[in-house]
């Protein structure tokens, strides 16, 4: 084709597709390695951490709560960590959290991503309203369900007898023994990771999880009946009851039917 | 080379007092460039991430925004595009890739590779349709300018290789490819500087045309004006980086303030 042929509305029209098409390249490969670089969703955040989504957005990635961290324990993610680069996480295993009363890495934060008012009551710190993750164990390998005695996390929790209790029960195959068994009480653990600081299996038995990752939710239909508390939600609750009828017929049809059960 | 040592001696402290303050607890300048504490009371913030952290969606606290205020303000009013040549630290990544291009001579053996000036300004609206689209800091995820300072102060990892490829880019493909085209900071910062006072200025009276400052120039353009007439060089795209001042054999560039009431 001829250079004269190309009018100047088609020299446009051509130039705006191939900006737009540049732009669209760059903005999905951009948009990828983004994806990518905030997949992971398995970080252990400092204390009064934002959700993670928030959390993302405003985290400006200056360090000033790792330099405030006086036990190491806090680390900025660099290129190779695999998290989001440039936010702080900790690796409890590692170096755990340490639960400093005052919380220094929480008021240090310009930008309000990590949030003091989640770890205070009435203006007051309190560490132990953090909720960096929680505790899960594996039972298979923790030793005191084999019967052997150990409470190494139990000992090492700050929040003993109310964060991880321990459950007796009699060691059948032994038939004098008893387990001594950890178990974590889910709403009250912070997730300071000393309990897999201390486990002293050669991989830790107990690992904090992000709370999001790992607990459930029952669903605001279900009501405890035994708990005043949990039954004053439904206190003003109104609406129809409902009867489903029950068919006699079709529950005698079925056992002389010679269709499987399933 | 008084410029080029004072901006050597202003890179490396603003660095070493970010390290100092991490590794040793000398609380004169906390924090990274992102976002720091200056003697403990006056904060500084990166305008550029604050803005992303605005478009994401993020609550922005007044630390952070007096922080981005302060730091736009003064480059905005006195520095211009001066954070790119006198604090940045890839500054003397690209310095050294393009000080060993001239060496070589790479520029005679390739071919131009044509590259829009303006491609960083796309780049920087892209970051903030990317922002606002995804609910991320876009740039701030994968700038390597933080990899690098972040790097130095808070532990490398990988970080090493985009400040590699930063550096064979400017080596193998383009002259101040990354300064000069590519960064969205390094754009950001010639619009908000593009009224600020420092500027460098041209007196065509001593001005030999020997063009030893728009070879050393990382952004030629700027330099339009030289052997042709005298005037104030008002590009926002101007690091004030000052190589044409130490260049110049013939006192035919210099800093001066910049004259807003009588024009040129």
């Amino acid at each position: 084709m001829s250079k004269e042929k190309f009018s100047s509305r088609r020299k446009f029209l051509l130039t705006t597709a191939r900006a737009a098409g540049l732009a669209g390249i760059g903005a999905l490969v951009w948009s990828s390695m983004l994806e990518e670089s905030t997949a992971s969703s398995l970080i252990l955040r400092p204390p009064g951490a934002l959700p993670e989504k928030d959390f993302l957005k405003t985290c400006i990635k200056c360090g000033l709560c790792v330099s405030a961290c006086p036990y190491d324990t806090l680390k900025l993610a660099a290129p190779g960590d695999h998290k989001p680069m440039g936010t702080p996480f900790f690796d409890a295993r590692d170096i755990p959290c340490y639960m400093c009363t005052d919380i220094p890495c929480v008021p240090v934060c310009p930008t309000g991503a990590l949030d003091e008012q989640s770890v205070s009551t009435d203006g007051e710190l309190d560490i132990n309203l953090s909720r960096m993750g929680v505790a899960v164990i594996d039972s298979s390998a923790c030793v005191a369900f084999w019967g052997i005695q150990c409470d190494a996390c139990h000992r090492a929790c700050p929040l003993i007898d109310e964060a991880i209790i321990i459950e007796y029960d009699k060691n059948e195959r032994t038939g004098k023994h008893a387990f001594l068994t950890p178990v974590v009480v889910n709403d009250v653990c912070t997730g300071c990771g000393m309990c897999e600081h201390a486990c002293i299996t050669e991989k830790a038995a107990i690992t904090i999880i992000p709370r999001d990752v790992v607990l459930g939710h029952a669903g605001s239909h279900y009501v405890k009946g035994w708990d005043k508390k949990d039954e004053a939600r439904i206190k003003d609750a109104t609406g129809a009851t409902t009867h489903t009828e029950l068919s006699k017929q079709s529950a005698l049809d079925s056992l002389n039917d010679d269709s499987e059960l399933y | 080379m008084k410029y080029l040592i004072s901006r050597r001696i202003t890179q490396i402290t603003v660095m070493a007092l970010y390290v100092a303050a991490n590794v040793w607890g000398l609380k004169i300048l906390e924090g990274n460039l992102s976002s720091s504490v200056l003697l403990g009371t006056v904060p500084l913030s990166d305008p550029y991430a604050v803005l992303q952290m605005c478009v994401a969606g993020s609550v922005i606290t007044t630390d952070v925004l007096i922080g981005a205020v302060i730091i736009a303000l003064f480059y905005g009013v006195v520095g211009g595009r001066m954070f790119c040549s006198w604090v940045c630290p890839i500054n003397m990544v690209t310095d050294a890739a393009n000080w060993l291009r001239r060496k070589l001579g790479i520029s005679h053996v390739q071919k131009r590779v044509y590259m829009s000036r303006n491609l960083r300004l796309w780049i920087l609206a892209m970051s903030l349709v990317l922002s606002f689209a995804m609910g991320l800091t876009a740039f701030e995820l994968v700038s390597p300018i933080s990899m690098l300072h972040r790097g130095l102060v808070f532990g490398m990892g990988f970080g090493f290789s985009a400040i590699l490829i930063i550096f064979f880019f400017d080596l193998f493909v383009h002259e101040n490819g990354w300064c000069g085209y590519v960064c969205p900071l390094g754009g950001f910062y010639s619009l908000v500087g593009k009224f600020s006072l420092i500027r460098v200025k041209h007196n065509v009276d001593n001005c030999t045309e020997c063009m030893k400052c728009k070879v050393v120039c990382p952004e030629k353009e700027v330099l339009h004006m030289v052997a042709k007439h005298s005037a104030t060089v008002t590009m926002g795209a101007c690091t004030n980086c000052a190589r044409c001042i130490e260049v110049c054999d013939d006192d035919a560039l210099n800093f001066s303030i910049r004259n807003f009431i009588d024009k040129k």
